[in-house]
């Protein structure tokens, strides 16, 4: 692998920047590997990286039916914090936080993750009380949070309305510094090249249309390209997981809908954090470019056409424009979705299945950028060791047989 | 934007007056005491999320405020019927197209709503 780096820019600028090396190979499947990984999205393709980094496992192939990062990893508003309420979640979205601080380095790639302060605003008493009770669980788990007032938050933001007379009155908000966002394509292309340089094939425009299983234990699949065999297969097709699972001849408490986002045209710099709101349903960053990149919430019909309601975006640009009337006359450059995962106790799954050998790493829902690294990085152990990793153990599917749940829903400003 | 029809209310109205409410047909069990755990949680979790015609419960929110059910595919969004509590539906997984019979109904009925709308 050609390594990047500032002197390396230098050289290949006296050649006009013609000659850089592909960034992976695009290699002929073969008939049989360790394990398959089936989805080539950011989960799939960190745990096809920390398999072959953290556990020699390197006879791996990583299966995608478009192209790489092309599913929600390309569609999502990039934010990334671990402020969780729960202690199994805060300890997982930390994890992966703590691989963010180090991810440029560790794989040779610039994912410019920005540690610019995440906020998730208060509007009402009870979120207000929301917050503060996430805040101090925040803080005896160890991760950095705290609560602001209005007035300091109108100091972070200085062209939001924080006024009293407001539509939606800011009562004050939790902040995590060291969350931020990161740049998700180099997150998918940065993994993809460092598991592709220790030896893992990425098999793009290969779509998986069914499994081969022999008294409950799962040999192979089939796919476009002819049938590829492995005794391990890690499935990570995050809204699609719910139609592998029926291949499989099992079901799972997801439901697959769509989720929208959108950009502005670039602007001067103008927000310089992250800012959220729960109770109207809006958040919105801006990037290094200089375009808004805002998030809506899900359109409430299952969905699997990679495009959302009508309705759900103009609710969210109302909610952006009464917080923030400097926006009002900002036009939109483009608008899309993807299709989310979603679990009915806001939480992933990350868990053996009912067929032996077959491992679903799904439900992320409407915020799994963020653990990208992390659920790579506990997946991979848990497929190398055919044993939950102690992070992902509260994760299993049988959660919701037994009841034991991890609630995030509406305690953690869950959105994003 | 969806264009939905209300069995009840018997118009087109815009989606902005309905809520989605989940898959349609759901029975809650008769007897939940006896349920082992494995029902129960498949009761109240487990979901079919197919990809393609879907039956889901809708709510006539700002309407009528009658809950009634839409047979739709998840990829195209189609709104293939739309039909009261207790109906079943004549689109499905097995019958994409409605049987022959079924047909003629539909027609019928596409055409009374017409008359609904108009009227
Ligand atoms: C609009 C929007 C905004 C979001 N905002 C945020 C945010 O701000 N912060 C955050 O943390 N999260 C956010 N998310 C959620 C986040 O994007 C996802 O949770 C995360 O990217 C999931 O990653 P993944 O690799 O599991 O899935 P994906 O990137 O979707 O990858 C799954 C891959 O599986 C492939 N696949 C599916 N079926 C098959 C098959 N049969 N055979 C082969 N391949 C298959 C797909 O083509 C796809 O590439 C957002 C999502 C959306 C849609
Ligand atoms: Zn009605």
């Amino acid at each position: 692998m050609q390594r990047y780096s500032g002197f390396g820019l230098a050289k290949h600028a006296l050649s006009h920047h013609e000659n850089w090396e592909r960034q992976w190979r695009n290699p002929t499947p073969k008939p049989q590997y360790d394990v398959i990984i089936i989805g080539g999205g950011g989960h799939g393709l960190a745990t096809a990286y920390y398999l072959a980094k953290e556990h020699g496992i390197r006879n791996v192939a990583v299966l995608e039916k478009g192209w790489l990062g092309g599913g929600n990893t390309a569609r999502n508003t990039t934010i990334v914090r671990s402020n969780y309420l729960w202690d199994e979640s805060a300890a997982l979205y930390e994890h992966a936080i703590k691989l963010w601080e180090g991810l440029s380095q560790d794989i040779n790639y610039n994912v410019m993750f920005s540690q610019r302060g995440v906020m998730n605003l208060a509007h009402t008493l009870q979120d207000m009380r929301d917050v503060q009770r996430r805040v101090n669980a925040n803080r005896l788990n160890g991760i950095d949070s705290v609560v602001l007032t209005p007035e300091q938050i109108q100091e972070i933001v200085p062209v939001m309305d924080c006024s009293k007379n407001a539509r939606y009155p800011i009562l004050g908000a939790s902040w995590q510094p060291r969350a931020g966002v990161a740049r998700h394509d180099a997150v998918a292309w940065g993994y993809a090249r460092a598991a592709d340089a220790l030896g893992v094939d990425l098999l793009q425009n290969t779509e998986v249309t069914g499994f081969k299983i022999r008294d409950g234990r799962v040999f192979g699949v089939h796919t476009n390209r002819g049938d590829i065999e492995a005794k391990t297969i890690g499935c990570v097709a995050a809204g699609n997981s719910g139609v592998l699972a029926k291949m499989a001849g099992f079901k799972l408490p997801l439901e697959s809908h769509p989720l929208q986002a959108l950009v502005s045209e670039p602007l001067k710099p103008v927000l310089d954090t992250v800012v959220m709101s729960n109770h109207v349903h809006g958040y919105i960053n801006q990037t290094d470019k200089g375009d808004l990149v805002i998030g809506a919430g899900i359109d409430g019909y299952n969905g699997y056409g990679q495009r959302g309601s009508y309705p759900t975006v103009e609710h969210t640009l109302q909610a952006i424009v009464e917080m923030f009337p400097i926006f009002s006359r900002v036009r939109m450059n483009r608008q899309w979705g993807g299709i989310v995962d979603t679990c009915p106790d806001a939480c992933p799954i990350l868990s053996a299945t009912p067929v032996k050998g077959l491992f679903f790493n799904c439900g992320w829902g409407t915020g799994g950028f963020k653990a990208t690294p992390g659920s790579g990085h506990v997946f991979a152990w848990t497929l190398a060791k055919n044993q939950a990793h102690p992070l992902a153990a509260p994760f299993s599917i049988n959660r919701f047989h037994t009841g034991a749940l991890v609630d995030e829903h509406g305690a953690a400003g869950v959105a994003h | 934007m969806f264009h939905i029809y209300c069995p009840y209310c018997e118009e087109h109205r815009e989606e902005e007056e309905f809520h989605p409410k989940g898959q349609a047909h759901i029975a809650r069990p008769e007897e939940p005491e006896a349920c082992s755990d494995e029902e129960w949680g498949d009761y109240l979790f487990f979901r079919d999320n197919p990809r393609g015609i879907h039956h889901e419960l809708w709510v006539h929110a700002v309407g009528c405020r009658k809950f009634f059910n839409i047979t739709r595919h998840t990829v195209s969004y189609a709104i293939l019927e739309t039909y009261k509590m207790g109906e079943l539906p004549r689109f499905t997984a097995e019958f994409p197209e409605g049987s022959l019979s079924e047909k003629v109904t539909t027609e019928a009925e596409a055409m009374s709503r017409q008359e609904g709308v108009k009227a």
